[in-house]
């Protein structure tokens, strides 16, 4: 019977992205890259400051990327990008698309200054941040986006993260651009259609993807794809778009959400958590799914 | 065309008729003419460009690199804190081969807030791998961003285009503004033997280990060693364009000269000043006055310098813990040669103290009676 | 659209040969990341629905669709299990690699 039935793809089947790059296996970041570029297509060229990316891409003078890479220093994603679509436009070309690909510490910390001002300038710019929740480059330290009461080197277990992952939809929508989305590597085809969509529309486009790192979450490389879609079910990371910095569309209604305790308990980087702590991130789960849901007219 | 302009104005007269194509540039006294002309000059459609209004100068460079690996010249301006500001991003333009031309308004790094005229900021960034240029006069300061277009761009290396804040910058001097189809023969657009592009895709400034980083840096050597001729020749060519001739330095009377003074920036026409009126009183004194500071015009100091007996350096700046600056460059250029000149270090207008002939008589007074340097550094003008 | 790429590790032999900036003039695929591996795929055909999600969720690119069938590169696949774990018919087995 499977002889005569034929592959459907859900998404584009060009790829992008070769083998043979240096990310670790599993790694969430490489797929956010390879379904980024599915829906982006081969006019793009990418800005991509110190992360993952900066050495997963593979050393001078190799690359596993068919688009053109600019390397830049850690807080410029966004400012490379301006400049980049500057130049791109003076010299005639206003097609291809100008993409920044930060991680976490390069858009929520380091680089957030730049982000902000092209932001407000409504830059052209796409500006992705694959967000594996710390500082995984250098290995495994906090970000302002690490989660309450995760483990990193620079929060150990006896010190674990107590302030709250900094809430970069709610800054990137208080500037007002045409369009924000949240993306997961878990929900391929919601990815590609919201990179071809972003890829469409004009002024800045901010796309927050989850993207779990077995190394830095202490999970099995096997589980990347289900953490993602975890992070969905359980409403701590739902799927969701912002136009104009006021219309919020929930793209992905969960019904039943499942329990955070189901989503911690498959990452290491939890491990050391008390029942009465996840209860209190089960609350901010809740509050936050709450507000989200209302925001979106639910 | 001659109009009457400020050092900032000749700034962004340089970068328009050089037909920048991206402006990124953040606000910062003594710069902000520089900018603000350039902006009415792109509102106003003279100039063809894009203006980014970065938020910051970091952001400044960063995006000037992007637009320029993108394929489109590129142009900004900054000073003291702002060009502090930038450090990072300097080395990268001058490593990833970026031909940016930057205007310097040389001013005083803080604290204490100082707006007022100093080296230290540009010479701070001396060893980023810039080709940097020390200008005299609004005019030369036009020219040489014109010039150094072109050098830039032949090359692949980035330049910077130093002048004093307010005793240049803000200072009004007639200037000969070129016309455009002449610039325009005399600079073809920019044509970058690589770029980002879709349809010849390259990853630029990836992760490069000991095994290739080394080779990298050296070519940048070699290409910078090859700067001076560059300038020289570039520098003939414009005379023939526009009947001006700019160079690595300009000697004034030391061909006999007793004792030569150093200098750089507006005191290097004090200097001159200085000297014709110390020749009036039986001294002959010779002036120095170094254009191209990186790379560093050894050949032509040496020439210069060996056949004098005396040399009086005169830094407006300082590396702590050490001399001025410009006095170990030419230090440094006369170790080991053949003939070289009994030579004094002078540090004077720091934070903008003015630098006048009264200063180049006490340097010549010290420097005369002197038969060898006593006391590494000499300070001018300090209330000890 | 890409052009075709070789996997070949490019070594200069001095600095004349290198390019000026640090840009890429090869591909990563001269990088045989399947060396990296302790335990591989191994996709049962005959189980096979054909869903593409095995090809879908593969970090490493190292599914290849060939004449409609999924097919593991072992060249460059890492042995991450993604795909054995993602396969909805359970048809992927992760087998100790042969030493």
């Amino acid at each position: 019977m499977s002889k005569e039935r034929k592959m459907t793809l859900t998404i584009p089947r060009e790829e992008f992205m070769s083998p043979g790059h240096l990310a670790c296996q599993g790694c969430g970041a490489s797929l956010a890259m390879r379904l980024a570029l599915k829906g982006l297509g081969q006019r793009t060229i990418v800005c991509i400051p110190a992360c993952c990316w900066a050495v997963i891409d593979g050393p001078f003078p190799h690359s596993s990327l068919d688009i053109p890479i600019y390397h830049c220093a850690f807080e410029t994603a966004a400012s490379s990008a301006s400049g980049v679509r500057a130049g791109l436009d003076m010299i005639g070309d206003t097609e291809t698309t100008v993409l920044a690909w930060a991680g976490d510490g390069g858009t929520f910390d380091i680089g957030l200054q730049s982000l902000s001002g092209a932001a407000e300038r409504n830059d052209d710019i796409i500006y992705t941040c694959y967000d594996n929740e710390a500082y995984m480059n250098t290995g495994i330290q906090r970000s302002s986006a690490t989660p309450v009461g995760a483990w990193t080197t620079t929060t150990p277990v006896k010190h674990y993260k107590k302030e709250r992952k900094k809430d970069i939809i709610g800054i990137m929508a208080a500037h007002g651009i045409p369009y924000i989305a949240t993306a997961s590597v878990a929900y391929p085809e919601d990815m590609v259609r919201k990179f071809k969509k972003a890829r469409e529309t004009k002024g800045t486009r901010f796309i927050h993807v989850l993207s779990p790192c077995p190394a830095g979450w202490k999970s099995r490389p096997e589980d990347t794809v289900k953490l993602a879609r975890l992070a969905v079910q359980t409403g701590y990371f739902p799927l969701f778009e912002i136009e104009d910095g006021e219309k919020w569309t929930l793209n992905l209604k969960v019904k039943e959400r499942k329990p955070i305790a189901e989503y911690l308990k498959l990452q290491g980087r939890f491990r050391h958590l008390k029942e009465d702590e996840i209860v209190l991130i089960q609350q901010e789960v809740d509050s936050r799914w709450a507000k989200i849901q209302k925001n979106c007219g639910l | 065309m001659k109009k009457v302009i400020m050092g900032n104005h000749a700034l962004s007269y340089g970068a328009m008729l050089s037909r920048a194509q991206v402006i990124a540039a953040y606000p910062i006294t003594p710069q902000t003419q520089v900018v603000e002309l350039l902006s009415e000059m792109c509102a106003d459609g003279t100039l063809n460009a894009k203006f980014i209004k970065v938020e910051s100068e970091h952001s400044a460079m960063a995006a000037c690199l992007g637009a320029s690996l993108a394929g489109a010249r590129t142009f900004t301006a900054t000073s003291s804190q702002g060009l502090a500001l930038m450090h990072e991003m300097l080395h990268w333009a001058a490593g990833g081969r970026m031909p940016v031309v930057m205007g310097n308004t040389n001013r005083a790094m803080a604290p204490g807030w100082s707006i007022w005229t100093d080296q230290n900021d540009s010479l701070s960034e001396r060893d980023t791998g810039w080709i940097q240029f020390y200008c005299s006069s609004n005019q030369e300061v036009l020219d040489t961003v014109i010039q150094a277009f072109k050098v830039s761009e032949k090359i692949m290396i980035p330049s910077m285009i130093v002048l004093d804040a307010f005793a240049l910058s803000h200072t009004y001097e007639v200037v000969e503004i070129p016309e455009q189809d002449k610039v325009d023969r005399f600079l073809p657009p920019f044509n970058p033997p690589w770029r980002l592009n879709p349809d010849d895709p390259h990853a630029f400034g990836g992760l490069t280990s000991p095994d290739h980083y080394m080779e990298l840096r050296y070519k940048l050597q070699k290409d910078m060693e090859k700067v001076p001729a560059l300038v020289e020749e570039t520098g003939k060519e414009y005379e023939q364009f526009f009947g001006r001739y700019l160079g690595a330095v300009e000697e004034y009377r030391c061909s006999d000269a007793e004792l030569v003074f150093v200098t750089s920036g507006t005191a290097g026409y004090t200097a001159r000043v200085a000297v014709d009126e110390l020749r009036e009183k039986g001294i002959k004194a010779g002036n120095l006055r170094i254009k191209l500071f990186r790379p560093f015009p050894f050949e032509k100091v040496r020439a210069i310098l060996s056949r004098v007996p005396k040399v009086a350096v005169l830094d407006r700046n300082i590396s702590y813990g050490h001399h001025g600056i410009f006095y170990q460059e030419v230090k440094s250029a006369l170790y080991g040669q053949p003939r070289s000149p009994l030579l004094f270090g002078f540090i004077a207008g720091l934070g903008g103290r003015d630098i006048t002939r009264d200063s180049f008589r006490e340097i010549a007074e010290y420097a005369l009676k002197k038969n060898r340097a006593e006391e590494e550094i000499v300070w001018i003008g300090v209330k000890k | 659209m890409s052009k075709k790429k070789e996997a070949r590790k490019i070594v200069f032999e001095s600095a004349k040969e290198m390019p000026a900036v640090p840009m890429s003039l090869g591909s990563m695929l001269y990088n045989k990341t399947g060396a990296w591996r302790n335990i591989k795929p191994v996709i049962d055909l005959s189980k096979c629905i054909k869903c593409g999600i095995c090809w879908k969720f593969c970090p490493d690119a190292s599914i290849d669709i060939v004449d409609d069938w999924p097919q593991i590169n072992y060249v460059y696949c890492k042995g991450c299990g993604l795909c054995a774990e993602e396969c909805p018919q359970k048809c992927i087995a992760m087998v100790e690699e042969e030493k």
